[in-house]
């Protein structure tokens, strides 16, 4: 980190450092109860996984019919049906769901760190009015925004359109709420008053000081918002008529709801919820050592 | 069937009324004016559809008599269901409806009285001698005006287990009464299997059951709504579904799920109540018995009975968003009644055709491959498609179907009172549409 961090290190933001006194040794035993119970949560947790995971193994004869966690022989079938659907649509929708998650979450994070850091940093008029109604913006549900945001982008001619879908997720209430409370914790006042000692503007600041302090915050907020993107279906679905526009869970659902004369795609729906899992888990395992790498390190001694 | 009774009960009287008590539509009626102009220059029409493989049907039009016109239709393709009517109506009211959408009859009466799509008496009236007057009729609303185009259709039937009905000496039964019959006598002779399940999450079986006793969940009375949905017949429906359910005689577990698919596949359960669709339900859900089931009319309330009713099937209408009615007026003409394009339909996308004459040709010679052991599938079929009950729908039947999965559901599970699920169905659509301001007598 920056050596100008180092500056005025020891008067450190407020709290006494954390007392730990006389604690009983402990033993290092296996809590019963808390151990059953995560496994027990753990178990609820990855069962569907691992049925997913089997079951998109599985060929459309032996879905139903076979024991439930006895893989199946039909996954390579199932992949070359998926793909070689209506011409490797489901692919489309793979790109289309990389598109909207990837920008959206990188764009709606950069949103996110300006206006959290502009919050935690900055004293301005209507600072806390600004704040409360964020906070209301986060207890209120994407969902119920979905329909006003179509009649919105309707006016603006934007439905159906890439640009429709990306616009309404970049800027993320919880975000921005997330960003300022990481801003507030991780960048301590003393830092950018530092940086403006040494004459740095407030840009500089920004960008050398505190975006690199608040880096694991960011990660959190992006892949917070790349999930929530990945997985969102009413605002896509309100927005989007084309299906070559489609992202995967709108997709998905179409193979599914195909009127009831035609039969169901379980194995594509299965096949292909399965393989669009992938990329989160990989996201995850990828960014893990960024997020936890820095929450304890921070420019002050504390 | 040979002694094909024709049971046509309309309700005339209440033709013109329908469009009164819809309101907003009495006005949309006169609409048709601007359906008429013709198209002058090439035309590019949007269709929000679910049928699968409907492009290479519509690419049939584009390549062929759409390229004539100069009118070239595009094929967006939806997820089916009442969603769909929600995103019709949600893009309608920012007047960014696609010039076609495909509708399922009962939820035309809500496009209807939202004024989402239009009236092509004008264009496609003359359709009306090539589909049976139950099924025209439900795009009319009983009106003057046309709305839609009918498709496809669902008449209702019976699905049994050929192979198992006769092991255990079980007889088809002709009637409702022979059905009860039928289950407690498997229940006897094996007890873990049942005849079928009532299950609550498709609204469309229940009230094409009712439809058959003689149900008329909507119907219109000078200018106000009244709703029957707990009247006597319907009462009666769920009244035997209900007794049957609480005696333990059949199942009472949701279709569709994974178990009851493994259900049908294992010979758990012998038989389902179903519409014509059926074969490509049990194609996916029971694989391994393909040839072992058989089709029959559903059973009838008495004797002297003989009508049916419809589960599925849906339309192709203009809506009012649509700067070339006309055009997509034609084309929905085309893709309903043209040979050439059923043919395609059916072949493509595997739909039961509303059109009559397509009942029989094409497609329709041979019986669906599940089937290949009944090969007059189809023309009995079609028989029975004659003696659809006609249908009344009302502009809320989506709360209907809500409230009827959530208080049927519970009730099926806990074997309760029928009785008190239908009467808060109908206590709920009340509520509604007074709610959204429709008049409503008692």
């Amino acid at each position: 980190m920056s050596s100008l961090a180092v500056g005025k290190a020891e008067s450190a933001a407020g709290t006494t450092p954390g007392t730990v006194q006389n604690r009983p040794p402990l033993r290092r035993r296996i809590a019963l109860i808390p151990t059953v119970t995560l496994l027990f949560g753990a178990l609820y947790c990855l069962l569907p996984v691992a049925w997913v995971v089997i079951a998109a193994t599985k060929s459309g004869s032996e879905l139903f019919s076979t024991f439930t966690f006895l893989p199946g022989t039909g996954f390579a079938d199932n992949f070359s049906d998926l793909s070689a659907y209506r011409d490797g649509v489901y692919w489309q929708w793979m790109g289309n769901s990389a598109l909207y998650a990837g920008l959206g979450a990188l764009l709606s994070t950069c949103v996110s760190a300006f206006s959290g850091y502009a919050l935690a940093i900055y004293r301005f008029r209507g600072r806390e009015t600004i704040f409360n109604v964020l906070l209301a913006g986060v207890l209120m549900p994407p969902v119920i925004l979905a329909i006003p945001q179509y009649l919105l982008l309707a006016k603006a001619d934007l439905t159906d359109s890439y640009l429709g879908v990306l616009l309404p997720q970049i800027l993320s209430p919880y975000g921005v709420y997330l960003s300022r409370i990481y801003a507030a914790a991780a960048v301590p006042g003393d830092v950018v008053e530092a940086g403006r000692m040494d004459g740095a503007s407030e840009w500089r600041i920004f960008t050398r000081v505190s975006l690199p302090m608040m880096v694991p915050g960011m990660v959190t907020v992006f892949l917070f918002q790349f999930v929530a993107i990945w997985n969102n279906f009413l605002l896509p679905y309100i927005m989007l008529s084309d299906d070559e526009k489609f992202p995967i869970t709108l997709g998905l659902f179409t193979l599914l709801e195909q009127g009831a004369n035609t039969p169901a795609l379980y194995t594509l729906v299965i096949t292909g919820a399965f393989l669009a899992v992938i990329p989160l888990v990989v996201l995850f395992l990828v960014i893990q050592r960024f997020w936890s790498l820095d929450l304890l390190s921070g420019a002050v001694k504390s | 069937m040979p002694n094909t009774k024709r049971r046509r009960l309309f309700v005339r009287s209440a033709a013109t009324s329908v469009a009164v008590a819809l309101g907003a539509t009495a006005l949309a009626a006169c609409g048709s004016e601007d359906a008429s102009e013709d198209p002058s220059g090439p035309v590019s029409l949007t269709y929000w559809t679910w049928t699968p493989g409907m492009d290479k049907v519509v690419d049939l039009w584009n390549k062929g008599q759409g390229k004539k016109d100069q009118i070239t239709v595009t094929v967006k393709k939806q997820a089916s269901g009442d969603t769909l009517v929600t995103k019709i109506l949600t893009a309608h009211k920012a007047g960014k409806a696609p010039d076609l959408v495909q509708a399922e009859y009962q939820a035309l009466p809500t496009l209807v009285s939202n004024d989402a799509v239009a009236d092509i008496a004008s264009e496609v009236g003359d359709a009306k001698d090539k589909f049976a007057e139950g099924v025209w009729q439900q795009t009319t609303l009983g009106t003057d005006a046309v709305y839609a185009v009918p498709q496809d259709i669902g008449p209702m039937m019976f699905y049994y287990r050929a192979d198992l009905f006769k092991q255990y000496g079980l007889k088809v039964p002709a009637t409702w009464e022979e059905f009860a019959e039928t289950a407690r006598a498997l229940k006897k002779k094996a007890p873990d299997k049942d005849l079928t399940t009532f299950s609550a999450n498709d609204s469309g079986l229940f009230a094409g059951l009712a439809q058959q006793a003689g149900a008329k969940w909507w119907t219109t009375s000078g200018d106000k709504w009244k709703v029957g949905i707990d009247d006597a017949a319907s009462q009666k429906v769920a009244g035997f579904w209900g007794d049957l359910v609480k005696e333990g005689a059949i199942d009472n577990q949701p279709m569709y799920t994974p178990a009851w698919n493994k259900a049908l596949n294992t010979g758990k359960q012998i038989a389902w109540v179903s519409a014509v669709w059926a074969p490509g339900t049990l194609t996916t859900a029971a694989p391994d018995t393909k040839g072992k089931w058989a089709m029959a009319p559903l059973p009838q309330w008495s004797d002297s009975e003989n009508v049916t009713g419809s589960w599925g099937g849906s339309s192709t209408a203009v809506t009012t968003d649509s700067k070339n009615k006309a055009a997509a007026a034609k084309f929905a003409a085309w893709l309903n009644t043209d040979g050439d394009a059923l043919n395609a339909l059916a072949k493509e996308s595997g739909i039961y055709p509303a059109s009559t004459s397509a009942q029989l040709s094409g497609a329709f010679t041979t019986p669906p491959d599940y089937f290949s052991n009944q090969p007059d599938f189809y023309t009995k079929a079609a028989e029975i498609a004659e003696t659809t009950a006609p249908s009344a729908w009302g502009p809320n039947v989506n709360v209907a179907y809500t409230t009827f999965k959530d208080a049927f559901g519970k009730a099926a599970k806990d074997k309760s009172d029928f009785a008190a699920a239908l009467q808060t169905m109908q206590d709920d659509t009340v509520a509604d549409l007074e709610k959204q301001g429709f008049e409503v007598s008692e």
